[in-house]
């Protein structure tokens, strides 16, 4: 049953084969080049994923972090800094303002959450359009270097003038960034952010400094979504004020919901899904985004924990039910029978 | 071990609790009555600092802590078990529990060993680690929100109306747990009760609240037999 292979190693390993063998198998540039891009926006999604899918609370402002990332590797690049020093740098400076913004908005909750980081997000961009001086204005920073080589001992250098080179480069970061959230997420730190999501003030209760997590899950989120845009600034070479616009933040929600939130699987999913299918929509134009709108609202009130989310739930029931055929008996799980106890 | 001068907390303008003063020593077993709305869990919230108290001291193994967030107050060994099984329902068991250690991170060996004392308490708990805590019945679900008040290996528990809403076979389980909560684990219980009949059975002295205001104290055995609270909390 496919269903119960997806938790085996095995499917992981044979994923990352297809993942190495991509360049092999694109058709042709152009596909590649929303391969890359899709593995770009995967970073962001997941990192927006830990704040909004683990943590469960709605930021907004999420563009506004991938633009600062994007600004700051494109001007440090241009001004002569290598990429693998701009980069680190660029994230960390996202994850400062992300904390200095936090300690006012992470004090409200829900939608004010939303509206409140939604506001960072389109102030990111308005001062991206009009801080003409530094950032260009909306012509933006063009002409940005590809990422520094790597020297290596023998074999001269690596350099990431080749859109394969690229894809691994991006590939790369895609699997640095899924380790963390792994990490980070089957932690007790993660099961804190978790606690915070289902249950605020009995977290509180328990001794979990709230605001403390959620400014964690925050900077942490902000910090990879600076990340994705410093590699797509220097992937992509420009950069411009709709680099850091809210429809982007939209577009990984999309994805983030469509795949399924709070799993691991489901940004991934939805980043490379959703784009691809909308290559292939492509002879239904305008009318693809009503299809997609169609389809998130089916999604979020039939699988309220979207793609992945969907499948495990799936793949729970196919146990049950073949326990029950072997024990032929109702599975504790499912039955809903109440205890005899009580 | 928990010391209250003259607390007074406002909700919304209103004097919910009224120069309320308390003393509870080590190892006791108190119970705290009151009808709906007499200000119970006004009170436990104040203690375990969700509330802060416009007026008065609260101090707890001799340190003020009326002014501490609630996390600070918890890891002092201050646990409040909150009124209506507060749970985190899309978490497991298992992950409910380990959040309830969560101020003993750095002690996974202990907090192993706590685990073990709680599934002795409850084995159902045991049995169904694995299962979402909101699919639970209602007396499961009071089961894991003591077993995750116990987690952090308190000196002092509140427990707050654990007997709301359950069957009176339920009660009497949850009854005896308690009971060996304040006995065999040694902890400092207050208890917090409108079910009065349960409350004076087990613990060694009560409190009396009504609107807000302490109005009677004394040996459980000796309140049993208290015209007043035979007329108001026992149906007698």
């Amino acid at each position: 049953m496919v269903l119960q292979l997806i938790k085996q190693k095995w499917f992981y390993l044979a994923i990352l084969a297809i993942a190495l063998a991509v360049p092999l198998l694109v058709p042709n540039r152009y596909f590649f080049q929303i391969i890359i891009i899709s593995c770009i926006f995967a970073i962001a999604t997941l990192s927006m994923n830990l704040i909004l899918g683990y943590t469960g609370q709605a930021s907004l402002a999420h563009a506004g972090f991938f633009g600062i990332g994007a600004y700051g590797v494109g001007l440090m690049t241009k001004a002569g800094v290598s990429f693998w020093l701009a980069l680190p740098a660029s994230a960390l400076l996202a994850a400062l303002v992300g904390f200095l913004i936090g300690i006012p908005t992470l004090r409200t909750r829900g939608s004010y959450f939303a509206i409140a980081t939604l506001c960072f997000g389109v102030i990111v961009s308005i001062i991206a359009g009009n801080w003409v001086s530094l950032t260009g204005g909306h012509t933006g920073v063009v002409g940005i270097p590809r990422p520094s080589p790597i020297p290596l001992p023998l074999a001269g250098e690596i350099t990431f003038q080749t859109q394969t080179a690229q894809y691994y480069l991006v590939l790369a970061f895609l699997l640095l960034t899924l380790f963390v959230m792994h990490r980070l997420v089957y932690s007790l730190q993660g099961l804190s952010f978790m606690a915070v999501r289902n249950n605020e003030v009995l977290a509180d209760a328990v001794g979990i400094n709230t605001f403390a997590t959620k400014m964690l899950s925050f900077v942490v989120a902000n910090f990879f979504a600076a990340l994705a845009g410093g590699i797509y600034a220097s992937i992509i070479g420009s950069i411009s004020p709709s680099t850091a616009s809210y429809t982007l933040t939209f577009n990984w929600l999309v994805y983030l919901l469509l795949g399924g939130a709070a799993t691991l699987s489901g940004p991934i999913a939805g980043a490379f899904a959703i784009p691809i299918l909308m290559e292939y929509m492509q002879f239904l134009e305008e009318y693809r985004q009503l299809i997609f709108g169609a389809l998130l609202i089916v999604v979020i009130i039939y699988f309220p924990r979207g793609l992945m989310g969907g499948l495990a739930s799936l793949r729970v029931k196919a146990v049950n039910y073949s326990h029950r055929r072997k024990a032929g008996v109702p599975s504790a799980a499912e039955s809903g029978k109440p205890d005899q106890a009580f | 071990m928990l010391k209250l001068k003259e607390v007074t907390t406002v909700i919304g303008g209103f004097a919910a609790i009224r120069n309320v003063s308390l003393e509870i020593e080590k190892g006791e077993f108190v119970a705290l009555l009151g009808s709906n709305g007499a200000g119970k869990t006004t009170l436990f919230r104040t203690i375990a600092g969700v509330l802060k108290p416009a007026n008065g001291s609260i101090e707890f193994k001799g340190l003020k802590i009326n002014k501490l967030p609630p996390h600070k107050i918890v890891a002092l060994g201050l646990s409040l078990c909150p009124e209506g099984r507060q749970l985190f329902p899309q978490l497991s068991v298992y992950k409910n529990l380990m959040l309830g250690a969560y101020t003993r991170r750095k002690d996974p060996k202990g907090v192993q060993q706590t685990l073990e004392q709680v599934y002795e308490l409850f084995p159902i708990l045991k049995e169904r680690r694995n299962q979402p805590a909101g699919t639970f019945s209602g007396g499961q679900q009071q089961m894991l929100a003591i077993a995750r008040a116990l987690m952090s290996k308190p000196d002092m528990l509140l427990l707050d109306e654990p007997s709301m809403g359950l069957a009176p076979l339920v009660v009497q389980k949850i009854a005896d747990a308690i009971k060996s909560i304040s006995k065999e684990m040694g902890t400092t219980v207050f208890l917090s009760e409108q079910n009065a009949n349960m409350a004076l059975m087990i613990t060694d002295r009560g409190y009396v609240l009504e609107n807000g205001k302490l109005v009677l104290s004394g040996l459980s055995r000796e309140l049993r037999n208290n015209d007043m609270v035979k007329k108001a909390y026992l149906g007698a």
